[in-house]
């Protein structure tokens, strides 16, 4: 064997080792292109005025503020953000506060039915949406709720306190026996032990738990859409879903691209600061949100 | 036998002091789960009840309470006319229905198909140790965050077929020669609704299947490194068969949830037969077309659907779940 073939050898091996490098990093960049692109995109165009607008173009060229302007200065999309935050604040807090003392009773306490009562549960929370639209249209009509924000806090329930219930179940479910003995050995009722000594540890969870019943509120449509008639009411993704012109032609891609970036960006934000835990939510419930 | 009656004999002594703690807390525990429980009994169970009443009756949006009961006359109702000819009619015979069970189904198993593997690869280069991971986790983070709706409505800006950016990019690559009218053509409107689909999901999907992969000890991929396998193969026979329940489990997950997909298919393709979907179609009935019974019916249906399917998923899940439990 020459040495010429072993240096040919040993360069080919290299060569071989940088073009899988090379084509790691090109799918890497691949990915993420696609991923975040059209987010991007949707920036590039919100920034842009006029004509400007039909020309495609795939570096930022102008920064114009009118879109945003536009936008910010309509009172009827304040409304929309408002009742938004309202809507998705009031629907998490409500789930919290009915699963934490469920969630206890599903992790800690055994009793009779317990695992068909958690498939129930979880059954609940992948529901079609559809299926109870005509039912809660009706008691919506009837309680005198329609197109009040009231009736989207009512209706999101249904996905978001199964959703907080399991989580928060699979959660408790995890922490050790030793934590609850030495409260019930000291007497303590349940009702104590949740207040005590459940409550402390499980904010983490809850935190992560309330971010993605929030998310999947702050995006909800079918019912918003359905229980709702007028911007007194109306979300976020109603009122963006309505933006349109007089024709195909006039529709206002750039005021609607602005609304999506100002309602996305708080979302984008939250996701990046919580990364892990929502990834840690998400895997542990299962459940999209 | 001896050292069987004493443990026995044990416990019935401490007994009598632990059931009445047992009881207690059970006791507690249904007092705990009241409230969850009337929660979801109004918001779901009622109201679902409501929705397959409706279906049995002639209801429309104004005449809800005075409805009257038809028995399965939505479902399937025939009319026998003087001249002896039958006429059939409701949901199931209907041709709008169908398509739309058509459409859903189709895209129901392609988007899934698509994201499995797209989330298998992006979950794989994920478990990968390279610098500016974080980066690229962040990244498959954002489509997942943003509000289906916007996205619709983003990819209907790059969708446009003037203006679009997808066009001007498969034009300066030579890859169309005449401008596509993605959302509104009856031929590309169903592969816009699955691009857009699957480009959302993919992130939920590669994070569930990273989940997995995360679980596997690295020492495998060492013994099968230092065997001389090649990754290929490790990854169908050791990697694969590793992830397959957790893999099965969001395959489920995830085409349940693609069953009622609604709001993307509402908003980027209003009113093309060749996206509507099973809940597109009952939405319509019920409340923009006035047929409340008739929509109800098709609600009903698209439930019994996801139903079975359900059930199919805890009779897999149940597996996983008395794993964990203690």
């Amino acid at each position: 064997m020459s040495t010429i073939d072993q240096v040919q050898r040993v360069s080919s091996f290299d060569l071989w080792k940088l073009v899988k490098k090379t084509a790691f990093y090109l799918l890497v960049l691949f990915i993420v292109v696609v991923m975040v692109f059209p987010f991007y995109y949707a920036i590039l165009t919100s920034f842009k005025s006029g004509t400007n607008l039909f020309i495609v173009t795939y570096w930022p060229h102008e920064l114009n503020f009118a879109n945003y302007l536009n936008v910010l200065q309509s009172a009827a999309f304040l409304q929309n953000f408002a009742n938004s935050i309202i809507v998705a604040t009031l629907t998490v807090l409500l789930s919290l506060l009915l699963a934490v003392t469920a969630s206890y009773a599903l992790s800690r306490v055994n009793f009779r039915g317990r695992g068909v009562l958690l498939m129930t549960i979880l059954a609940v929370s992948m529901f079609p949406q559809i299926a109870v639209l005509a039912g809660l249209f009706e008691l919506i009509r009837f309680y005198n709720l329609f197109n009040t924000l009231w009736a989207l806090i009512f209706s999101y329930t249904i996905f978001s306190l199964p959703f907080t219930v399991w989580v928060l179940t699979t959660f408790m479910r995890d922490l050790p026996v030793e934590i609850e003995e030495a409260a019930i050995v000291d007497g303590a009722t349940p009702w104590i032990i949740i207040w005590r000594v459940f409550l402390p540890l499980l904010w983490p969870a809850m935190v992560t738990t309330g971010l993605l019943a929030f998310i999947a509120a702050w995006n909800e449509y079918l019912f918003a859409l359905t229980f709702t008639s007028s911007n007194s009411a109306r979300t976020v993704p109603v009122a963006i879903a309505l933006f349109s012109g007089n024709s195909e032609h006039e529709i206002p891609w750039g005021t609607i691209m602005a609304a999506s970036v100002l309602v996305t960006a708080p979302l984008v934000v939250l996701v990046l600061i919580f990364q892990r835990k929502i990834i840690s939510g998400l895997t542990a419930g299962g459940v999209k949100g | 036998m001896s050292d069987i009656a004493i443990p026995a004999k044990a416990n019935a002594t401490r007994r009598p002091d632990e059931s009445d703690l047992v009881k207690q807390r059970v006791r507690a525990a249904m007092w705990f789960l009241l409230p969850m429980l009337a929660a979801l009994a109004v918001v779901a169970a009622w109201p679902l009840l409501r929705t397959i009443w409706f279906s049995m009756t002639d209801a429309s949006l104004t005449h809800l309470a005075d409805a009257r009961f038809v028995w399965f006359n939505n479902y399937l109702h025939w009319t026998v006319l003087k001249s002896g000819k039958v006429i059939w009619s409701g949901v199931l015979v209907d041709p709008a229905w169908w398509n739309a069970v058509w459409n859903t189904l189709r895209f129901a198993v392609l988007s899934v198909a698509f994201e499995t593997v797209f989330g298998v690869i992006v979950a794989l280069v994920l478990n990968a140790e390279f610098p500016g991971r974080g980066i690229v986790r962040a990244a498959v983070l954002i489509p997942w965050a943003i509000p289906t709706i916007v996205s619709a409505r983003m990819w209907g800006w790059m969708f446009n077929d003037q203006f679009g950016i997808i066009n001007d990019m498969l034009m300066h690559l030579g890859l169309i020669s005449t401008k596509i009218a993605w959302t509104a053509s009856a031929d590309t409107a169903f592969y816009a609704i699955l691009i857009v689909d699957i480009w959302k999901t993919t992130p939920f999907m590669a994070l569930l299947i990273l989940a997995a992969l995360q679980m596997i000890p690295r020492d495998i991929y060492e013994a099968a490194a230092i065997d001389g396998v090649h990754p290929v193969k490790t990854f169908f026979r050791v990697t694969l068969p590793l992830i397959r329940p957790a893999l099965m489990v969001a395959v489920i997950f995830r085409l349940l949830d693609a069953m009622r997909i609604f709001d993307l298919v509402y908003v980027l393709t209003p009113n093309s037969a060749q996206t509507k979907t099973m809940s597109v179609i009952s939405r319509e009935n019920l409340i923009d077309f006035d047929k409340f019974a008739y929509g109800s019916a098709e609600s009903t249906l698209l439930f019994l659907i996801i139903a079975v399917m359900t059930i199919l998923y805890i009779w897999i899940g149940q597996v996983r779940f008395e794993g964990g439990t203690r």
